[in-house]
């Protein structure tokens, strides 16, 4: 089903990929490259000497009790986010498969949240969870639970995953939908005569046939709440209470901007990069071999 | 081991109507072939049979339990679909065995029967493959062998041969047959090729948009087509209809600017001078007539020869004669009496012959 274009000579195909190459090395490489140099340096508290510390960045921050945390919180938040994201988009394009009817609003509407700046999200979650305005954050309260997220580092972690999850939910419900569409009804009604339940019949037909599309999402969610919710988590608790909901991502940004430590900033950056390259390398190898039909 | 009877069956999606009143009631171990053009309607009823379509009235009743309200799981039937529809993450062996396991049956047993399937389908050495490493004359196979694992009450088949060319197609219609047969399995089969049509079923459906228009053995069908559209749709090339009105007392037909035929087989009724459609296989024309064909296209085929020409009317007319091409130029024929199709020239129907008017018997003295 690979669709191949073949232009004539070599010139064209590298003249039109030329743009995209150069983004990639004044915006990535560049940047990345300083990152690893910087990473093996340590400047003073003022700023004025520089020196090579080899890997010292690196053993003081796996040394870091907090840094140890941070890396807790983001398996914990990554983790919760792309499982909530893409549980809540399956069951929604499941429906929106079936009733095909309604479609095209179901999905106008679905795609919103993706639409919307982080910023504005996190400002509609404090609108929905925040203790005195916020409309569960009261009835919480008002039903005796003892809701502020400000204060609680369990609650901000779960509004900031509620948040975030909440945004990529369109993103994965558009790829569910078109793969729930990919597969032929005659199949499914060959398992409808064969016996096979709804139940039944979605998963052990509908959700193997889906594994490309879920494989696909895993890895795009991961990466997402990664790299992508900086945005989300700075709006809503900046990262606190008492750290609660600081991910390796927040942390880079804090160290490199706030706590002016370049060195300590440039090794966490380079971890991270390190993970995404892990990540896309996984995704290659198992897509190349397996989840094809 | 089944009955099915189908109760004045209609269908309409949305305020289209599909299906009109079918009524239809098969034999236990009978096949019957539904043949129609396309959009008739031949998959929808089909799908109604399999519960995969609600009918919006009517009845379906498998082996006297009405069905109409079940889900397809729970009619004990299998179908095989145009596409073949195989699970494409499964092997062949999963494939043919899913319902099985669905079903509770036990392990040994699935294999057992698995392994039977296969071996009547020449799937033996297939049953660790995906589908996708298959050609499409084995996925074909593997289609049917999930049928027959389950020993079903009832197999559907879409139009099953319609992806295969032309010489699996007939091998695969000779091994449909023969497998039906052995196992007696009480069949519907959807098709759009006569030729299969007349060769699988032990009676044929032939539809015309949504109302079956003939149910009977394919012989009668070709003998005694019911109206024009079944005696146009089944034989190849297709029958020629000629406009004729009615002789006096209706012993013959006055084919229009042409010759009297008088009825072999005995009188229509009517009044002198009612329309009729002749009907006249391509094969039942003898030459030496009186008619005028001008030949426009002579098509040699080695054993037999088809000629399309006209006559002076106009009208077009298909021959099919045995041997050589005749010589060039016009041509005379005739229409065989004893072989003439009668039909209604306003709604198309079958005129048979009234029974003759026997003289009273003489008394003996
Ligand atoms: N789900 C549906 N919604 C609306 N109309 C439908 C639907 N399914 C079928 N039809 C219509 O019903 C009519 C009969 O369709 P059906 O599939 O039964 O035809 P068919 O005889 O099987 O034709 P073919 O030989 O092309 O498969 C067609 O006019 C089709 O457009
Ligand atoms: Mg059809």
């Amino acid at each position: 089903m690979r669709r191949k274009v073949i232009f004539p000579g070599t010139a064209l195909p590298y003249l039109l990929l030329a743009p995209q190459l150069a983004i990639t090395a004044v915006f990535f490489f560049w940047p990345a490259g300083e990152a690893v140099w910087y990473s093996f340096l340590r400047q003073d508290a003022f700023g004025i000497s520089t020196q090579f510390v080899g890997l010292e960045n690196f053993q003081d921050l796996f040394a870091d009790p907090l840094y140890l945390q941070v890396v807790r919180n983001t398996l914990v938040f990554s983790v919760s986010v792309t499982a909530i994201a893409m549980s809540v988009a399956l069951l929604l394009a499941v429906l929106a498969d079936r009733h095909i009817r309604g479609r095209e609003t179901y999905r106008t509407l679905l795609i919103w949240p993706y639409a919307v700046a982080p910023a504005v999200a996190a400002v509609l979650y404090i609108f929905l969870f925040h203790p005195n305005i916020g409309l569960f954050g009261r009835a919480l309260n008002g039903m005796g639970v003892a809701w502020d997220y400000r204060l609680n580092g369990d609650q901000a972690m779960l509004v900031v995953v509620l948040a975030a999850a909440w945004k990529q939910v369109s993103y994965n419900f558009l790829f569910f939908l078109a793969g729930l569409q990919s597969i032929p009804r005659s199949v499914l009604e060959a398992a409808a005569i064969d016996g096979a339940r709804p139940v039944r019949r979605f998963w052990t037909v509908v959700f193997p046939l889906l594994s490309p599309t879920t494989f696909f999402l895993l890895v795009i969610n991961l990466t997402y709440a990664f790299f992508d919710t900086f945005g989300i988590i700075d709006a809503l608790t900046k990262g606190g209470p008492a750290n609660a909901t600081q991910t390796l991502i927040y942390r880079a940004y804090i160290d490199g901007r706030v706590n002016l430590d370049l060195g300590s900033s440039s090794a966490q950056s380079v971890v991270l990069m390190v993970a995404v390259m892990v990540l896309t390398l996984f995704q290659f190898r198992f897509i190349e071999r397996k989840v094809h039909y | 081991m089944a009955t099915l009877t189908v109760e004045r069956v209609s269908k309409s999606f949305g305020k289209v109507p599909v299906l009109h009143g079918i009524d239809l009631s098969v034999a236990d171990g009978e096949m019957i072939v539904i043949v129609g053009a396309s959009g008739c309607g031949k998959s929808t009823l089909l799908r109604i049979v399999a519960g995969l379509e609600r009918a919006t009235e009517g009845r379906i009743v498998i082996s006297g339990a009405d069905v109409t309200r079940l889900e397809p799981a729970e009619r004990d039937i299998a179908m095989v679909f145009q596409n073949y529809a195989l699970y494409p993450h499964m092997s062949v062996f999963e494939n043919m065995s899913y319902g099985l396991r669905i079903r509770g049956v036990p392990k040994p047993e699935i294999a057992r029967r698995v392994a039977q399937a296969a071996e009547m389908l020449g799937l033996s050495g297939l049953l660790e493959r995906r589908p996708r490493e298959l050609s499409g004359g084995q996925r074909q196979r593997v289609a049917m062998g999930r049928a027959i694992v389950r020993e079903p009450k009832l197999f559907l088949f879409d139009e099953p041969l319609s992806n295969l060319d032309a010489k699996l197609r007939v091998a695969m219609r000779a091994e449909i047959k023969r497998l039906q047969r052995r196992l007696g399995v009480t069949s519907l089969f959807v098709t759009h090729d006569q030729v299969e049509a007349m060769t699988l079923g032990d009676r044929l459906v032939v539809m015309n948009q949504g109302r079956a228009a003939q149910v009977a053995t394919p012989m009668e069908i070709f003998a005694r087509p019911a109206d024009t559209y079944v005696a146009g749709f089944i034989g190849s090339p297709a029958m020629n209809f000629l406009p004729a009105t009615l002789t006096e007392g209706g012993l013959g037909a006055r084919i229009a600017d042409g010759p009297v035929v008088r009825f072999a087989d005995g009188p229509r009724p009517g009044m002198a001078g009612r329309s009729l459609t002749l009907g006249v296989r391509p094969e039942h024309f003898a030459l030496g007539g009186p008619l005028p064909l001008s030949p426009d296209l002579v098509e040699p085929l080695g054993s037999e020869t088809v000629v399309h020409g006209r006559l002076p009317s106009g009208q077009e007319i298909t021959l099919r004669l045995p041997g050589a091409p005749p010589g060039h130029g016009t041509i005379g024929i005739g229409i065989r009496p004893e072989h003439l199709h009668v039909f209604d020239g306003k709604t198309g129907l079958r005129l048979e012959a009234e029974p003759a008017i026997q003289p009273p018997p003489r008394v003996a003295a």
